[in-house]
């Protein structure tokens, strides 16, 4: 990578480099400005942003729609703010990414190291799983997680979100341990580890830059869902995205633009946290492979 | 009762039959190298002795107990392979003692048989470094040393050096063959060079197309080849091979050979003569290395009998101890060993000495040696 950016292909002389950068800062300004927007008048009063200027700085800086936002504003019926949903949202995230990072390491490890007649066409069928709209499993999975009693429940979102994650993390498992040597299987073989040590031993403790990208990959989208969440939760198990809904179209009479902003910014955050900490992993890790060295 | 015994072994995969009845039985404390061009089948036998494939059918046992069944890690065998297969993930001293925690070997025995281990082989001070901060031949010794801390029944190299840069992979080849010498252990090596062969066994197993094309120590392999494709494939620059026509005169069999100006020689055979003269006026192809033919006074003194053929040089090519003259016998490229301060040119026609203890013949239709009890 650093060898990347000390050779590039194409060497700029010092008026093309200034325009150059310039255009860059142009569109990456015009990409953040909605951001922008977002904080700015998150910081706001609400007489500020009802004066007009969406884009003008605060004039009186505060931090009380945050403090709204998080823990008294309405939402649907009560004024608990988003906390509570913030760690229902936690509660279903953080054991649905690691279930399903750990099935699909173990699925990318049988489907590479431990062939079996037939191996491709199921890993055909698991790769299929990535391609199926969330819409179409609705009402069959309503109807699974009925009978098995975990509708409404966070176990059943789990459930739902781990059978999705799944076709994702064994597809990228797969595919990394394709490149994984053989030889080092055979040797644990031969030093006389089983199906289960060597998995725990010697696959995943080098698998690191795959599992970070599954792990960003699998928190990102099931952070980011809404209509599972919408659809299979209940009240006390609603995930942020479904409350973050039910905050802005609640309606006390004054659309509070200052507390929707922040409240928006909130249910970013932790996935802004996860790309910030292993964006440089994942990067590496969706490239791992393709290139030599 | 053989210590390693490969018994009728086969190997198929659907219809298709890669390796073809192998016999082999080896004694303990054998160095047994196989040896052939890659897709010969050598390494698909090598990883049945290790039990990492099935055998199709045949038997393979060590110490009299047969091992088809067997689990890998119970067969009480040591792998050293091409890639090392060291664990990245794990220190030198991880690596090597990895075997034993698996196999339930308490913690104190496993550390001196570490430390004893990277004593023998020198990398005491790589203990604590992991496999990716190693040379090749750090890494070569790490995996050596994870084999030889198990203390198993056999060792079972994979083409070990064959990642090597061409100085290193000497170094080893004779650290290799020191470490049998102090240990004289049972090992089975494989390997696609003919060299590594013939420096390290003390049998060799010339394989091709699934199948033991012969099976001898170092000298057999190289002065008696059973075949065509042992002749050749053994040996460098190989053994030339020169077609002749088997003549009797005045009751002595001589082979007609022809040089590059066309004139024909008679080459008066000594060697296998009673096979020889069943081939009377008919051809056969001449089987000849290098070094037996030579410049005239650097011909082999002790040879019984020689023969000497005036010839056209074609291209030298000095090689430091030795310089290799190439010239034509029979419309054939035929090599030459001649002393390293020749002064030859091309073009030139010159004298070349035919050692005729060390030429051998072979059925041009058979491929194979015609020997003294051939028919």
């Amino acid at each position: 990578m650093a060898n990347a950016s000390a050779h590039p292909a194409i060497k700029a002389s010092g008026h093309w480099r200034a325009m150059i950068y310039l255009i860059l800062v142009l569109f990456a300004l015009f990409y953040l400005l909605p951001f922008g927007v977002m904080v700015l008048n998150a910081f706001k009063p609400l007489d500020e942003i009802r004066g007009g200027n969406m884009l003008a700085f605060p004039e009186f800086w505060t931090v009380e729609p945050w403090r709204a936002a998080w823990s008294e504003t309405q939402i649907g019926i009560d004024p608990t703010g988003l906390s509570p949903y913030f760690w229902n949202s936690v509660k279903m995230v953080v054991p649905a990414v690691l279930i399903a990072t750990l099935l699909g390491a173990l699925n990318g490890y049988v489907l590479t190291k431990w062939r079996f007649r037939g191996d491709r066409l199921i890993f055909g069928l698991m790769l299929f799983a990535c391609f199926i709209p969330y819409q179409v499993v609705l009402i069959p999975m309503a109807r699974i997680l009925g009978v098995m009693g975990l509708a409404g429940s966070t176990a059943g979102l789990v459930m739902v979100h781990v059978i999705y994650g799944l076709s994702f993390s064994t597809l990228y498992f797969r595919n990394y341990y394709m490149m994984f040597p053989t030889e080092l299987i055979r040797a644990a073989q031969i030093d006389g580890a089983g199906f289960f040590r060597i998995f725990f031993r010697i696959m995943l403790p080098n698998s690191g830059p795959i599992i970070v990208v599954s792990v960003i990959w699998l928190f990102t989208n099931i952070w980011n869902d809404f209509l599972f969440g919408a659809s299979f939760a209940d009240f006390d198990s609603q995930p942020m995205t479904v409350a973050l809904n039910n905050l802005v179209s609640s309606s006390t009479g004054v659309k509070e633009y200052n507390v929707h902003f922040a409240g928006a910014i909130l249910a970013a955050v932790p996935t802004l946290v996860v790309y910030v900490v292993a964006g440089r992993y994942f990067v590496r890790g969706l490239m791992a492979g393709s290139v030599k060295g | 009762m053989s210590f390693l015994k490969i018994d009728k072994v086969t190997k198929t995969y659907g219809p298709l039959e890669v390796l073809h009845e192998i016999n082999i039985d080896i004694e303990e404390g054998e160095f047994l190298v196989l040896v052939g061009p890659s897709g010969c089948g050598k390494s698909t036998l090598l990883n049945m002795i290790a039990g990492l494939e099935d055998i199709s059918s045949g038997e393979i046992s060590i110490r009299g107990r047969n091992m088809n069944a067997v689990h890998p890690s119970a067969r009480n065998i040591a792998m050293v392979f091409q890639s090392y297969a060291l664990y990245p993930n794990m220190t030198v001293a991880g690596n090597i003692q990895f075997g034993l925690e698996m196999h339930g070997v308490p913690k104190p025995e496993r550390d001196k048989a570490v430390s004893d281990v990277a004593q023998l082989l020198q990398i005491t001070h790589l203990l604590d470094r992991k496999p990716g901060q190693l040379s090749g031949g750090q890494r070569q010794r790490v995996a050596m040393g994870r084999a030889l801390v198990r203390d198993p029944d056999v060792f079972l190299f994979d083409e070990p050096l064959s990642n090597l840069d061409a100085k290193l992979r000497v170094d080893m080849r004779t650290e290799i063959k020191k470490l049998h010498q102090k240990m004289r252990r049972t090992i089975v090596y494989v390997t696609h060079d003919q060299i590594e062969a013939l420096t390290l066994s003390t049998r060799i197993a010339v394989m091709n197309a699934g199948s033991v094309q012969q099976l001898g120590t170092a000298k057999d392999i190289y002065e008696s080849p059973a075949n065509m494709f042992v002749a050749s494939f053994m040996g460098s620059p190989s053994m030339n091979m020169i077609p002749a026509r088997i003549v009797e005169r005045d009751g002595q069999l001589a082979a007609h050979i022809s040089n590059a100006d066309g004139q024909t020689f008679a080459l008066k055979l000594v060697c296998d003569l009673d096979a020889l003269s069943g081939y009377r006026d008919r051809e056969v192809i001449l089987g000849i290395r290098p070094e037996a033919i030579t410049n005239l006074d650097g011909a082999d003194k002790t040879a019984s009998h020689c023969e000497v053929v005036d010839n056209r040089v074609d291209v030298i090519e000095p090689a430091g101890s030795d310089t290799f003259v190439l010239t034509e016998l029979c419309g054939r490229e035929c090599n030459a060993r001649m002393r390293a301060d020749i002064r030859l040119n091309p073009g030139e026609s010159v004298p070349f000495a035919i050692n005729m203890d060390k030429v051998i013949a072979f059925d041009p239709a058979l491929e194979q040696r015609i020997f003294k009890d051939a028919p």
